[in-house]
């Protein structure tokens, strides 16, 4: 998809504006981080849960190159196949090639972040072969031709009203009267829509929660069973995963399990977890004929070893940006790109470049709340600044902010100067606000007072006051 | 308690010094009841996090490189703010991570703290004699809140405040976003998340609100006087010390 990230400030004042984002952002606040602290609540051993998964991909990342080798012979032993890839342009490559291949005219699909990144939908359509999504809220927002706003619940934003008015234009084989006021009505329709479209599909594409190093297996979690229907009833299965997906063991994708449907949904563990591995046996009941996975870098390998390294520890369970204020201000699709909230700011610059993406870091008021929710501990605000301070390094950011900040620090640096002119500032301001308390105008704070008052100074700095007194000094 | 007075160098803070002096009487009024022998090192500015947080890790040192001469000598470093001291704290041993003045850094860290937590945890003060006759929302400040573990302290010190209630409210640990130089490059983002904030403390019923952090007060009193709210605004300090006579609540008229 094309990025917006650039224009983040002006998708942020329509985001703001718009009442029924609004509406559908202030359920999500009820939402997931009630349901979060419950399940943590119910759970006394969840900080060490958290320790022992993030110390799992710390060392997972720390022998990437080997768990991924062995990921891949295990796949080859079990009659599966491995495609490394690059970037972007690679994978989609692939994955086109492999539906030609098989000849396939539509490709049934679960949810996928990675196939968001590659924008895999617009390419194989490209290519004539239509994706079905199969995840009711990517069908939904499929319909609507718009990408997800959140990394497990990609219709967020909107309404059942929204669903409706999308099923009622796209599903033209139902009367138009039918009833679709219920989330039962839609459910259904969904349902009897998309069980055509299992049955017909010629390929299966999934993601991949994690990769397991010991078996070759892959993890698809899902509440919805979606991912299964795609996985067996095709003749082939293709699995898109970037690499930092991997885990040594079973042992060790379970405890990961565990911290991801609490953090993410506050449930114990999703409804549906499949470990697929390899394509159908002679004696098996279902499965597909061939089992494809693309491995995607994408930029990653990059990140290991830099200041950027914890952050392909994420697992993609959302609680960051449902906890994130600012997420709960503007939305997914402010962020304009795939990846929103907290875990987008680190992560986008790195994947589309800091210039493209410059507010993200800096739309934050590192208040903390998604390193404190984080079921892998990644210290989120440290890596914003990380960003902010490759940004200030390199120079980039509006010139007046710089300018500013250069002249407070020159002041910060020179305290005798510093209390000369903080003495006259506040002596100004304290004379013309003082009766009334407070500004609801001030020149060049215009952003602040256009929805604040701005508290008036006493009009004397407290070190004039300390000298006054003769307050000890060492 | 030793037999001599713990030393103790007042860190003001940029706001207080600048906005509201009353706060800083209030912790060495605070300090001095303790025991404690009280000075205010004139050469201090400010911690310096408006250039780390902005990216400018090189005039962040440079600041803080002067704290730690300014408050050379002191048994502690007190400051009525835990998003300053946070600074100091958890982030000058990060900026300076591989600099040769780290040592001096993790020293004056260690001798570092927030008001409240200062009294509670290192001088053990159970309670102040104040008197405020009112019902109190808390604002916990995130810097505060998830750096320095402070939440119980102020409220135990609260709960000794002679006629004042302190009642829990909605919301009370999510930021209210000023986010320093944030509520200046995005303040129709942070005007909403200031809404929403002071929505639960008016819903909340209290007539006073409280924090321990002058910036978010400045954020929360400047959108509680917008909207015409009657919630009187004040530093936790200016509560414990008793010396609410000293100005009038954030934002209000003398």
């Amino acid at each position: 998809m094309d990025s917006t990230a650039h224009t983040f400030k002006s998708n942020a004042l329509e985001a703001l504006g718009d009442t029924r984002l609004q509406d559908a952002l202030g359920r999500l606040g009820h939402g997931f981080p009630v349901k979060r602290k419950a399940a943590v609540e119910r759970m006394p051993e969840f900080e060490a849960l958290r320790d022992a998964a993030r110390d799992i991909k710390d060392h997972v990342l720390g022998h990437l190159d080997f768990y991924l080798e062995r990921f891949e012979a295990r796949v080859h032993e079990r009659g599966g196949h491995v495609h490394w890839c690059a970037d972007a342009a690679a994978a989609r490559e692939t994955i086109v090639g492999i539906c030609r291949a098989a000849g396939a005219r539509t490709v049934t699909k679960a949810k996928s972040m990675i196939g968001e990144e590659i924008a895999i939908n617009e390419h194989l359509a490209a290519a004539g072969i239509e994706p079905v999504e199969t995840d009711l809220g990517e069908y939904i927002i499929q319909l609507r031709r718009e990408p997800p706003s959140h990394l497990i619940a990609p219709a967020i934003h909107l309404a059942k009203g929204d669903v409706a008015e999308a099923f009622r234009n796209e599903h033209k084989q139902f009367p138009g009267d039918r009833p679709l006021d219920e989330p039962r009505n839609l459910l259904d329709e969904a349902r009897s829509v998309l069980r055509e479209r299992f049955l017909a599909a010629d390929v299966g594409l999934t993601g991949a929660n994690m990769l397991i190093a010991e078996t070759g297996s892959i993890v698809l979690v899902t509440n919805e069973g979606n991912a299964d229907l795609t996985h067996t009833l095709p003749r082939v299965h293709v699995v898109v995963a970037s690499i930092e997906k991997v885990v040594p063991t079973l042992e060790d994708a379970t405890a990961v399990l565990r911290v991801l449907a609490r953090s993410a949904t506050g449930q114990e563990m999703s409804v549906y977890n499949t470990f697929v591995t390899g394509p159908r046996r002679p004696d098996d009941p279902d499965g597909p004929d061939e089992f494809h996975v693309v491995l995607l870098d994408n930029g990653r390998s990059a990140m290991l070893g830099s200041e950027f390294h914890d952050m392909l520890r994420c697992i993609r369970c959302g609680a960051c940006l449902n906890h994130c204020p600012v997420y709960r201000s503007v939305g997914g699709h402010a962020y304009g790109w795939v990846y929103s909230g907290p875990m987008g700011k680190v992560l986008v610059p790195n994947l589309i470049g800091i210039e493209n993406a410059g507010d993200l870091p800096n739309a934050s008021t590192l208040c903390g709340r998604c390193e404190e929710v984080c079921p892998m501990r990644i210290p989120l605000p440290r890596m914003l600044r990380d960003w902010r301070e490759r940004q200030f390094d390199r120079g980039l950011g509006p010139a007046p902010a710089r300018y500013a900040l250069k002249a407070w620090a020159f002041l910060a640096r020179r305290p005798a100067l510093y209390r000369r002119v903080t003495a006259l500032q506040a002596a100004m301001l304290g004379a013309l606000g003082r009766r009334r308390g407070a500004f609801r105008h001030m020149p060049l704070a215009g952003g602040w007072t256009a929805a604040r008052d701005l508290p008036a100074p006493q009009g004397r700095t407290f070190q004039q006051m300390w000298s006054d007194r003769g307050g000890p000094r060492s | 308690m030793p037999s001599k007075p713990p030393r103790v160098g007042l860190f003001v803070t940029c706001l207080v010094d600048f906005l509201r002096p009353a706060v800083g009487f209030a912790a060495v009024k605070l300090l001095e009841d303790a025991g404690c022998e009280v000075a205010v090192p004139a050469n201090q500015t400010c911690c310096g996090q408006p250039a780390y947080n902005s990216g400018d890790s090189a005039d962040a040192r440079a600041i803080a490189r002067s704290v730690i001469e300014a408050f050379a000598g002191f048994d502690y470093v007190v400051a009525p703010s835990g998003s300053c001291a946070g600074t100091i704290k958890v982030h000058y041993p990060a900026l300076f991570a591989n600099d040769p003045d780290l040592a001096a850094v993790i020293d004056l860290a260690g001798r570092t703290w927030e008001l409240t937590s200062f009294l509670v945890d290192v001088l053990g003060v159970a309670g102040v004699g104040a008197e405020y006759r009112g019902v109190a929302a808390y604002h916990d400040s995130c810097s505060g809140l998830r750096e320095l573990g402070i939440e119980k302290q102020p409220r135990a010190l609260l709960s000794s405040v002679g006629g004042l209630e302190v009642r829990a409210t909605n919301g009370a640990q999510s930021c209210c976003g000023f986010g320093g130089t944030f509520c200046v490059k995005y303040p129709e983002i942070s005007a909403d998340i200031v809404d929403r904030k002071v929505s639960h403390i008016m819903d909340g019923g209290a007539d006073t609100l409280l924090g321990g952090d002058l910036g978010c007060l400045l954020n929360l009193a400047g959108r509680l006087k917008r909207r015409g709210s009657a919630v009187k605004v004040r530093h936790v300090a200016e509560v414990l010390a008793g010396l609410t006579g000293q100005a009038p609540p954030l934002g209000d008229p003398e």
